[in-house]
């Protein structure tokens, strides 16, 4: 289609970012050099757990090039970093919240903490001075794995935090759960481990720090999902700064995941030492130091307990998780396995009690916080395998199992605290089996047999709780921060339009999105809309992107400014064609006098805005630039149905993924085109889950194993079959765009769905259970065991 | 990386000069010491780079043998019409390393000299009974890979080139390393013109090694059938995070039918 129709929404318009982003023109952190900068090496803990009896830095003071070494006794009066959720646990109490030093002081905690900051003219001086550094380290016993940390006898991470333990915490009616298992005819049971995984975005984390002195005013650039929360944690509650004293920017920035969202040692010691070194400083992550200072996602231990009429009617769930929060608290870490988790345990099923408790662990391991998902991956996964599980124990046919349950009238209130605006669980369904073609499935299992392959189909319903959030329900729930987000539209005197949004986009394509929603409300063409993000100097405000939210609560936001655009045009149009401004319309770029063919195009209004010569100024300001921050009154509920397709080699373990199908309701969608490569990007990460990626720590030494790309299995493109997607529309309910987040539903959806697949297949050899991810060799090992 | 000084040598007595005055080391595709060097687990004070000596490039058919010279890249075998035709169980292993940014760049040289436990080209090396041709002289495949990134050559001995046989038949199977893609478990199988089987295993040790029960089983019947129905024992195999012994013993039937069957 013409990028230059007005009428662009729903349409596949190229993405307007591509053209930097193809010719090498993109602008990420590492590419910013401002003159006479210096260049930070991080020297980190080699140990799992260590006290640090002392540290001697005058050898690398000393060796060439080098500008600086701090470490955590140089930087007085910074704080610690802070964790943005506070949880209550069920004694009460705040969860266990230790000091997370920038730099580690007195222990080390995990290997890749880091201990000293060297700053040098290169690289390479930064590093080889770092090995200078004489560390008198003595090693203590580590602990890795979260149920073995809260173990009596357990080696003590920290002194806050007695037997490991962050907090206890539990959502829903136990007695009410309780009452319903005792008079169960069936409870299907399974112990699940969600594995731990390490994102990986292409582009490593980077920051450019430095201080004006003219100004008296810090700028950081920093690969970051959302810069005024980098910049309101920094500045409020570490560093102390002024916060307009500070400008954070987020250029272009190359995949996130969850793992930029947070407040990270790395960035906040450099502005820190940017005015004391009087040079800008600059660091960009070696691939091997962000597997181990990237917060990782994942790692939950979960016994799940469904229980069931006679026919297979949920009666209560019961949820039993421990959650690994790794060595400290990570911005976000606390709400991941609670609030974002235990609220999706009912899934799409009308489940009338829900129990969940939930014990968070530290460990001596890199942080644990929000993975694309975030908590929702985690709820699907035990949901989702349950169903399996209960449709298996049941004898009842996978999809049927999920019907005899779906919830079919909304608003629906789970026990869980969400009350679901809109849905057709039925509709993705049927439309995914169509896709995934079931009927002939076992005309393929047939002939997969006769090939000696074991061919296995699996389901996941998926739900997930995005738009985060409703300021108020996040508050009573422990947020520290608002969720709101903000957008500011301004019309140019020729008609043209800048907006700038505090959301960020890292590769989710919205200087596209949010050009094709301002172009179709103001009737313009798309290229005369730019979209600035990832600038607190800039943006008045923004809560970054993370959990879907960005169109739904993003672009909600530009939509209320526009709205005030409008309203304010109105009012200049009634004054150019001597109309009441009750009888002005506004449409398809003209605002008219109803009934009349009278009008002004939106072009005239602008400048009519700017060069106000004929103008009510006694009543109206000029200009046309309006912000609006939006608030949403609800979370926005995407789901849908996977079908997933394998076939499992029996002689070598291999799994390999034939057949992906998916309908997905996202609400109403803007852009077609990059909604299905969301989809098609979180499909391949969910697969990457539940076949490839495991994070593995030594259990003696804390040593992480999977340490590079040679033992950490990411997925390649020639991993992952054709998907088959489509999608179903339930707008939603409570925004005025209709719409409910796309972003990580493939990642949430998909795990379930392949491993109930693998399953499937796996039932025919006796296998009844096996954990992520279902490598050759695990899976090679159960087909023994079942044999045995 | 640590700071080196560069030699580009002209010849390869130049090149086992240089590295001898220098105590540095050969530099072919950098596909495994650049890496190395990077992650300052190498750090050589001095590199000579072969890439422009000619005398180490090219493949050449001599005999009953497929000569292929130490710079030979990793594409040109894949690409190799005279290999195809020859030895086209050496195309399907040179196809199946890395990716294409690695083939162009890695050589065959680098890869026997590095003996990467994990790497594609011994097993070849091994399960053809080639012949490792040197600035020193000659080594016979059985005894040149010594032990972990350990080989019988000297310091400052070059491979030059290898000598493969031409077989009757000869395939390789690999298992990738879901990871890496490199050979968790990799066979090559091969039957020489007299009819003598060799059968050799990259992967599963430090070292690759000549599987005698295999060998054995395929020497009474060159089918799939008596490949799979070999017993190999998991003693003294490797395990890791990918595979334990034994998952890697009964891999190298499994492979080596398979290796067999494509024939
Ligand atoms: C991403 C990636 C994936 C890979 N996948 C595979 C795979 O699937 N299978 C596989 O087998 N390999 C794989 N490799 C390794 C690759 O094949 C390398 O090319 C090979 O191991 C080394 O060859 P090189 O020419 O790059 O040698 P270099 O890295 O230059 O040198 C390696 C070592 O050999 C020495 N050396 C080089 N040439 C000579 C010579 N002529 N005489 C004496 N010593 C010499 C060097 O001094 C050095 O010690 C991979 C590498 C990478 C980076």
């Amino acid at each position: 289609m013409g990028a230059s129709d007005t009428n662009v929404m729903g349409k596949s318009v190229r993405r307007k970012e591509d053209y930097r982003f193809l010719t090498g023109a993109g602008q990420y952190t590492d590419d910013v050099n401002p003159d006479r900068h210096t260049h930070a090496y991080f020297l980190r803990s080699p140990h799992a757990h260590a006290r640090i009896r002392g540290i001697d830095t005058s050898r690398a003071k000393a060796a060439p090039g080098v500008v600086a070494v701090c470490t955590s006794a140089d930087l007085e009066g910074v704080n610690g970093l802070p964790c943005g959720w506070l949880i209550t646990g069920t004694d009460g109490k705040p969860m266990n919240e230790p000091p997370h030093p920038v730099l580690a002081k007195g222990k080390v905690r995990h290997v890749g903490d880091p201990v000293a900051m060297v700053v040098a003219e290169t690289p390479n001086q930064a590093k080889d001075a770092s090995e200078l550094i004489d560390v008198d380290y003595e090693v203590l016993p580590a602990v890795v794995n979260c149920v073995d940390a809260l173990k009596r006898g357990a080696p003590q991470i920290h002194d806050e935090a007695p037997g490991n333990k962050c907090y206890t915490w539990a959502l829903g009616d136990k007695a009410a759960v309780d009452a319903a298992f005792a008079k169960a005819a069936h409870v299907s049971k399974l112990d699940i481990v969600n594995n731990r995984l390490i994102p990986n975005a292409i582009e490593p984390r980077a920051a450019v720090a430095s201080y004006d002195r003219a100004a008296d005013g810090y700028t950081l650039y920093v690969a970051s999902q959302n810069p005024h929360v980098e910049r309101l944690l920094m500045t409020a509650f570490v560093l102390g700064l002024p916060e307009h004293k500070v400008r954070v920017i987020a250029p272009d920035v190359g995949g996130g995941f969850g793992s930029k969202i947070y407040l990270y040692a790395e960035e906040t010691a450099m502005v820190w030492a940017s005015k004391r070194v009087g040079r800008p400083i600059k660091w960009t992550a070696e691939r091997s130091e962000s597997f181990v200072s990237d917060a990782h996602g994942r790692d939950h231990v979960t016994r799940a307990e469904l229980a069931m009429d006679k026919d297979g009617r949920f009666l209560a769930m019961r949820v039993h998780t421990t959650a690994n929060m790794g060595a400290y608290l990570s911005t976000f870490a606390s709400c991941i396995p609670t609030i974002l988790y235990a609220t999706l345990l009912a899934g799409q099923y009308t489940t009338p009690a829900i129990y969940c408790e939930v014990t968070a662990a530290f460990t001596n391991t890199v942080p644990v916080d929000a993975y694309r998902g975030a908590g929702r991956p985690e709820a699907t996964y035990v949901v989702e395998r349950l169903v399996h599980q209960a449709g298996v124990d049941m004898k009842l046919p996978q999809d049927e199992i999920r019907r005899r349950n779906f919830i079919r009238s909304f608003p629906h209130q789970t026990p869980v605290a969400l009350t679901y605006d809109t849905g057709g669980y039925d509709a993705c369904l049927d439309e995914a089996m169509r896709l995934a073609d079931v009927k002939g499935f076992a005309a393929r299992k047939a002939e997969a047999a006769k090939r000696g392959k074991l061919r296995g189909i699996g389901y996941s319903s998926y739900i997930e709780a995005c738009g985060l959030a409703p300021s108020n329900i996040a508050g009573a729930l422990g947020a520290r921060a608002g969720l709101f987000e903000a957008g500011e539209v301004r019309v140019h005197p020729t008609g043209s339009v800048t907006v700038f949004t505090g959301s960020h986009s890292h590769g989710q394509g919205h200087e596209t999105t949010f050009a094709q929603v301002v172009a179709s409300r103001l009737g313009i063409p798309v290229e005369n809309v730019d979209v600035v993000h990832g600038d607190t100097g800039r943006v008045p405000f923004g809560m970054g992107t993370y959990g879907s939210r960005s169109l739904a609560v993003g672009g909600t936001a530009i939509v209320k400014a526009l709205d005030k655009i409008v309203a304010k045009g109105r009012k200049i149009a009634a004054h150019l064609l001597e109309a009441a401004e009750s009888d002005i319309e506004f449409a398809d770029g003209k605002f008219t006098v109803s009934g009349t063919d009278r009008s002004k195009t939106f072009g005239e209004v602008a400048l009519t805005a700017y060069v106000p010569h004929n103008y009510p100024l006694d009543k109206l300001e000029p200009g046309l630039n309006e912000t609006a921050f939006y608030d949403p009154t609800n979370f926005t509920f995407p789901a849908g149905t996977h079908v997933c397709e394998v076939e499992v080699d029996p002689d070598t373990g291999v799994v390999e993924v034939v057949a992906f199908s998916a309908c997905d309701d996202f609400g109403n969608i803007v852009n077609p085109m990059i909604v299905e490569g969301q989809v098609h990007g979180g499909l391949t990460q969910g697969l990457g889950q539940a076949l490839l990626e495991n994070c593995v720590y030594d259990a003696e030494s804390g040593q992480l194993l999977s340490g590079t790309y040679m033992d950490y299995a990411m997925p390649r493109a020639d991993d992952v079959p054709s998907f088959n997607v489509g999608t179903k529309v339930t707008p939603c309910t409570h925004n005025p765009l209709g719409a409910k987040g796309c972003g990580e539903a493939g990642a949430i959806g998909a795990p379930a769905a392949m491993m109930n697949a693998v399953h499937d297949a796996l039932a025919a050899v006796g296998v009844t259970y096996i954990d992520m991810p279902a490598s050759p060799h695990r899976v090679w090992r159960a087909i023994q065991a079942a044999r045995a | 990386m640590y700071a080196f000084e560069l030699h580009k040598a002209k010849s390869v007595a130049d090149a086992a000069a240089l590295i001898a005055k220098t105590g540095g080391k050969a530099l072919a595709g950098g596909q495994s010491l650049v890496g190395a060097m990077k992650l300052r687990l190498a750090q050589p004070g001095a590199l000579v780079d072969l890439s422009g000596i000619a005398e180490l490039r090219g493949i050449r058919r001599e005999g009953g043998a497929v000569i292929v010279g130490a710079m030979t890249r990793h594409a040109e075998v894949a690409a190799s019409a005279d290999v195809k035709a020859a030895i086209p169980a050496l195309v399907a292993l040179a196809e199946g390393i890395g990716d294409r940014q690695v083939r162009n760049m890695g050589t065959l040289g680098g890869a026997i000299a590095h003996a990467d436990p994990a790497a594609d080209w011994p097993a070849a090396v091994l399960g053809l009974g080639a012949t490792v041709i040197t600035s020193k002289g000659r080594h016979a495949a059985d005894g040149f890979f010594k032990g972990l990134y350990e080989t019988a050559l000297a310091g400052d001995e070059l491979v030059t080139a290898v000598s493969f046989p031409v077989p009757r038949k000869a395939a390789y199977a690999k298992f990738r390393n879901p990871a890496s893609r490199f050979a968790l478990v990799g066979v090559f199988v091969a039957q020489a013109g007299d009819g003598a089987v060799r059968v050799a295993v990259t992967g599963a040790t430090a070292t690759p090694f000549r599987c005698a029960p295999l060998e054995a089983a395929l020497a009474k019947s060159f089918t799939a059938d008596a490949a799979k129905a070999a017993k190999v024992s998991a003693n003294g195999l490797s395990g890791d995070l990918h595979a334990s012994p034994e998952y890697r013993a009964h891999l190298i039937p499994v492979l080596a039918a398979r290796a067999v069957a494509s024939l």
